[in-house]
């Protein structure tokens, strides 16, 4: 496989995980937004944190209000997470690996393509939000199922999952870090309502509430939700499942190698240096700089990946 | 559809048996129903000078375009003796040039044309190939009747549209398929790449690397370039995917560099290499050229095959195919006067307003001038500028062209078309797809069919008789 | 006569080369007038990737540099064994048509001063015609170095009324295509009387006269050239004959170094 073309699969998913991510975060920031009685604002900081557009929101707009964030995240040109970009970007990637994907991968990305332009060409009030936010997740996981439904399980279908695990553990580790606090013992002043809010909010943006409640029922604080986001392999959106993953699809790929490949042994290193040890240990080592130190050995890897598959010449 | 006495062409009479049955408010949803399959396959073009996100789709009629089998064959054979000619031609041209020396085309035609590659001159392409890909354009203008238009010996496109066109068709009419025999088309993308491998150099080994290269995602081709690879089930590549290692030119994948025997290029000819062409192409292959006149790779079409697809060369084509191939050309060339000779200057310059002037070069169906149909200030912009550069033009009469009808919100209505037949050549033969892209002025009365100026496609049948 | 010739040059990068390629026209022609006893070329920093004939009938040799080099060197020598004809190379063989040479390129363009010039000098199209042409020219550009640069056609020299080897031969294309001859750039080593060390290599030109065929005027030393003259390169112009012509990526603030040994065996 052409090298390009891996790059390309590689952010094409990454891209349309990106895009499902965002629209999650706008999704529960609504949610909390319309549950909480004293109507603040700030609660629209931390999804922007959340969703790594922040800063470039304050230098585009004076206030931080609730439509201007919506806006910001969905159909803004100048942020390049917005829902518009990645859908963009997405099928950009995709016309450039087209020959990579079979028909049905490529007409569900044209059709969440040309459907996410045309419910994002103008402002979205407040009343078709979630009608937007459901068709543009539901028009994602269309392509995720013709992915896992039509493709062969070869090379294409291997930097396929490492986009889109790559862009998946990234965002959870994300989340944690805008929120990490909320989590720790010594805040965790217990059955507070506005703990209950933030640990909701936490487990909101990741589709892991049902999962949760699942596992724990009414029951369960920081130390139970770190362990489920980070640890937790049957959670399809922990850390560990992400990096999981990652290992297999990178294993595929180095099979026929001499040698291991530096992206995989990096890999390793991660999780069985991070991941292996239990929840009370990441709290001994500190939450914060735990996730600092995912971010970046994530970030380490991803480049590696494009170094060791040729992305680029 | 009809012939000249208004009745109902032979080749027609199944398909208006059903048209007739059809409910037109059905027809008019399947024709809405065509144009959303095209839209999200993606079946667009890129619409230059631009922004980006303008894709367009070349309006699809959905009335099939009907030639009978024997008329196709006639027509076939017309086909394969031009496509020997047009390679003799080029080899001939780039090594002795003996149609020069026996005086059938005077050296002028060759030594002041642009379209000459010097960079050609002695090489030997694998198999005597020149031109692997060529497109003809041919108007129909009675029974049996053809005339060429162009020969498209650079990169023709539009093959695309005819596969796509007769999918769609399958998919909205089935039952239509079963009432006639139809000629299958969809085996082009097997038989290029075929004729493509059986093209490759002689050092590559038993299954030669094949891989189309594109200018990229904003080319006004590139659905077809994708979807060309995809459907020959190799790699889409660009100029930035390759580079000269080890003599040859190789494209890097996940695993490193890997050789490549047979490039199907989308790029031109200008582009292809900025080492030995334009520098500043961003699209080509640095020294491509020298690995090429190496015997490292077969590119395809072969670097300088424009020499005969030149409109002024194509006034030369019944010369061209007789001295090459030893027989009459069974194909009629339209006449064409070249207003590079003072005496056909001036007779066109007497007869603009009935005349149809061409660029030499151009293409697309700009910078032409349609005498009938101009207002007498374009008459008298052209002749200025044709005056400043006769050189630059040639004209042809207007041909009565058939009609054949598309579904207008008013029924059927007549409308001027032509037809692209793709032609593969390779050592082993040449293989013609039984059709062809059927280009068709959708304004009436108009005689471009170009889609860049409101012309529209549709499906050709050929029909097994 | 037998000489023996080593061509070497050098580049010198600030920051590495990432990619590069180059064509080398260093290989002497096998012609009547000279036989090639032994020739290699070697190349250090880098790699030969092929070697074919251009149209022209010149060897091309294209070589890549190593990946992320600051360095290159190519080493061109052998003998060669030269028989002396009075510059008469002879007839026309292919594979490119004789018309071609009288095609005119960007450097050898006919504007107003190589009009002129051509209007002053009593040239004609026959040997003696191109011999006053050929004074003509020395007169109206003198030889100096360091003043030109690669890039000036016929007419900038002429504008100038200075140049090399280089110049005096465009100027001497121009005119004689102008005239209708078929024309064309030779690249070659010329042994020196006073000194075996060069630091370039020479450049005539050649003109088609009907039934003598090519032959050659070295402007610059105002003869025809003869048994120290070895034929390298040839072209419509420099451009098309020059020893190294290449492109390449990253290697910024290159430094060049020349030296060219001619000297008879």
């Amino acid at each position: 496989m052409l090298g390009k073309t891996a790059n390309g699969l590689f952010w094409m998913y990454r891209y349309l995980e990106r895009a499902e991510n965002t629209a999650r975060l706008i999704e529960t920031g609504q949610r909390i937004a319309l549950t909480r009685l004293d109507g603040s604002e700030e609660e629209w900081t931390s999804v922007l944190q959340s969703a790594r557009a922040l800063d470039a929101f304050r230098e585009h707009n004076e206030d931080l209000t609730k439509d201007a964030a919506i806006d910001w995240l969905l159909r803004a040109k100048a942020n390049p997470s917005s829902v518009l970009c990645c859908i963009e970007s997405a099928r950009q990637n995709a016309r450039m690996v087209r020959t990579a994907l079979t028909g049905e991968v490529w007409e569900a990305t044209n059709a969440a393509y040309m459907e996410t332009t045309k419910l994002l060409a103008r402002k979205v009030s407040e009343r078709d939000l979630p009608h937007v936010l459901r068709s543009i997740r539901q028009h994602t996981a269309l392509v995720r199922g013709m992915t896992h439904g039509t493709m062969l399980r070869n090379e294409i279908y291997d930097f396929v999952r490492l986009g889109t695990f790559l862009e998946r553990a990234d965002n959870t580790a994300r989340i944690l870090d805008v929120k990490y606090y909320v989590l720790l013992p010594s805040a965790s002043a217990v059955g507070t309502s506005l703990d209950n809010v933030q640990w909701e909010t936490i487990l909101r943006s990741l589709s892991a509430r049902g999962g949760f409640r699942m596992e724990h029922g009414a029951g369960g604080g920081p130390l139970e939700i770190t362990h489920f986001l980070i640890l937790d392999r049957r959670m399809p959106r922990s850390l560990a499942f992400c990096v999981r993953k990652l290992r297999e699809n990178l294993r595929y790929l180095d099979d026929d190698t001499p040698g291991m490949m530096p992206s995989l042994r990096q890999l390793n290193h991660l999780e069985g240096t991070y991941l292996t040890h239990d929840i009370n240990a990441i709290f001994d080592y500190g939450l914060h700089e735990f996730i600092q130190k995912i971010l970046q050995l994530l970030a380490e890897i991803s480049h590696q990946i494009e170094i060791d598959f040729r992305f680029y010449e | 559809m009809w012939g000249d006495d208004d009745r109902l062409r032979e080749p027609y009479a199944r398909f208006h048996q059903w048209f007739r049955d059809e409910d037109p408010a059905r027809l008019r949803a399947k024709q809405r129903e065509a144009e959303n399959l095209f839209r999200l396959t993606g079946i667009t073009f890129n619409v230059y000078g631009r922004s980006e996100a303008e894709e367009r789709l070349i309006p699809f009629d959905i009335i099939p375009r009907i030639i009978s089998g024997h008329e196709w064959q006639k027509l076939a054979r017309g086909i394969e003796q031009r496509v020997r000619a047009i390679n003799a031609f080029i080899h001939d041209i780039y090594h002795k040039q003996e149609i020069v020396r026996a005086g059938r085309i005077p050296e002028e035609m060759i030594s002041r044309n642009d379209a000459f590659l010097p960079h050609m001159i002695g090489v030997e392409p694998p198999g005597g190939i020149y031109t692997h890909i060529i497109g003809i354009d041919i108007v129909r203008t009675g029974p049996g009747e053809f005339f060429v238009l162009e020969d498209n010996a650079r990169t023709p496109s539009g093959v695309s549209y005819m596969l796509e066109n007769r999918e769609t068709m399958l998919q909205m009419f089935p039952e239509l398929f079963s009432r006639n025999r139809v000629r299958p088309v969809q085996n082009y993308p097997t038989d290029l790449r075929r004729s493509l491998a059986a093209s490759a150099p002689t050092m590559a080994d038993g299954s030669p690397v094949v891989a189309v290269l594109t200018p990229g995602i904003y080319n006004s081709a590139y659905f077809e370039h994708a979807f060309l690879a995809d459907q020959m089930g190799v790699e889409l590549v660009e100029g930035h995917d390759l580079k000269v290692v080890d003599g040859r030119v190789a494209m890097r994948t996940t695993r490193g560099y890997k050789p490549i025997d047979v490039l199907y290029r989308r790029v031109d000819d200008d582009f292809l290499d900025p080492l030995n062409f334009n520098p500043k192409s961003q699209l080509g292959v640095p020294g491509i050229m020298d690995v090429y006149r190496a015997g490292g790779i077969t590119i395809a079409n072969a670097p300088g095959t424009g020499i005969a697809d030149d409109k002024a060369i194509y006034s030369y084509m019944p010369e061209i195919v007789e001295f090459y191939t030893g027989e009459r050309p069974l194909l009629k060339n339209v006449p064409t006067w070249r207003c590079s000779e003072p005496e056909d200057l001036a007779h066109v310059l007497d007869n603009l307003a009935d005349l149809v002037v061409k660029e030499v070069h151009g293409s697309g169906g700009y910078g032409m001038l349609i005498g009938p149909t101009a207002s007498k200030k374009d008459i008298s912009a052209f002749r200025a500028k044709l005056k400043a550069r006769p050189g630059n033009y040639i004209a042809q009469p207007t041909l009565s062209l058939s009609t054949v009808p598309i579904f207008s919100r008013q029924g059927l209505a007549p409308r001027h078309v032509d037809l692209r037949p793709f032609v593969l050549a390779s050592p082993r033969g040449i293989k013609i797809t039984p059709g062809g892209l059927t280009r068709v002025a959708l304004k009436k009365g108009s005689l471009v069919v170009n889609s860049s100026q409101g012309g529209g496609t549709k499906d050709t049948w050929v029909l097994e008789d | 006569m037998r000489l023996k010739i080593q061509h070497v040059t050098r580049y010198r990068f600030e920051t590495p080369v990432s990619y590069g390629l180059q064509q080398l026209r260093k290989t002497p022609k096998t012609t009547p007038q000279q036989q090639i006893i032994a020739w290699q070329t070697r190349v250090e920093h880098g790699r030969k990737e092929l070697a074919f004939e251009d149209y022209h009938h010149n060897t091309v040799e294209l070589i890549s540099f190593s990946r992320g080099t600051t360095e290159l060197s190519v080493i061109s020598e052998g003998e060669m064994e030269l028989t002396d004809t009075a510059g008469i190379v002879g007839p026309h063989r292919g594979p490119a048509p004789l018309w071609l040479y009288r095609r005119s390129t960007e450097l050898t363009r006919p504007r107003p001063r190589v009009r002129e010039l051509l209007r002053g000098s009593e040239a004609s199209p026959d040997l003696e015609g191109l011999h006053r042409l050929m004074r003509a020219i020395r007169d109206a550009v003198s030889y100096e170095t360091g003043i030109s640069h690669a890039g000036w056609s016929a007419e900038d020299a002429l504008e100038a009324g200075r140049g090399v080897c280089q110049d005096h031969t465009h100027i001497f294309l121009a005119c004689a295509r102008e005239m209708g001859l078929p024309a064309r750039y030779v690249s070659g080593y010329l042994m020196l009387d006073d000194s075996t060390s060069q630091d370039a290599m020479h450049a005539w030109a050649e003109a088609h006269i009907e039934n003598l065929g090519w032959v050659g005027f070295d402007v610059s030393n105002g003869i025809s050239p003869d048994v120290r003259y070895v034929r390298v390169a040839t072209g419509l112009d420099y451009a098309e004959a020059s020893p190294v012509t290449g492109m390449q990526t990253g290697g910024t603030g290159e430094a060049l170094a020349v030296r060219i040994d001619v000297a008879q065996q």
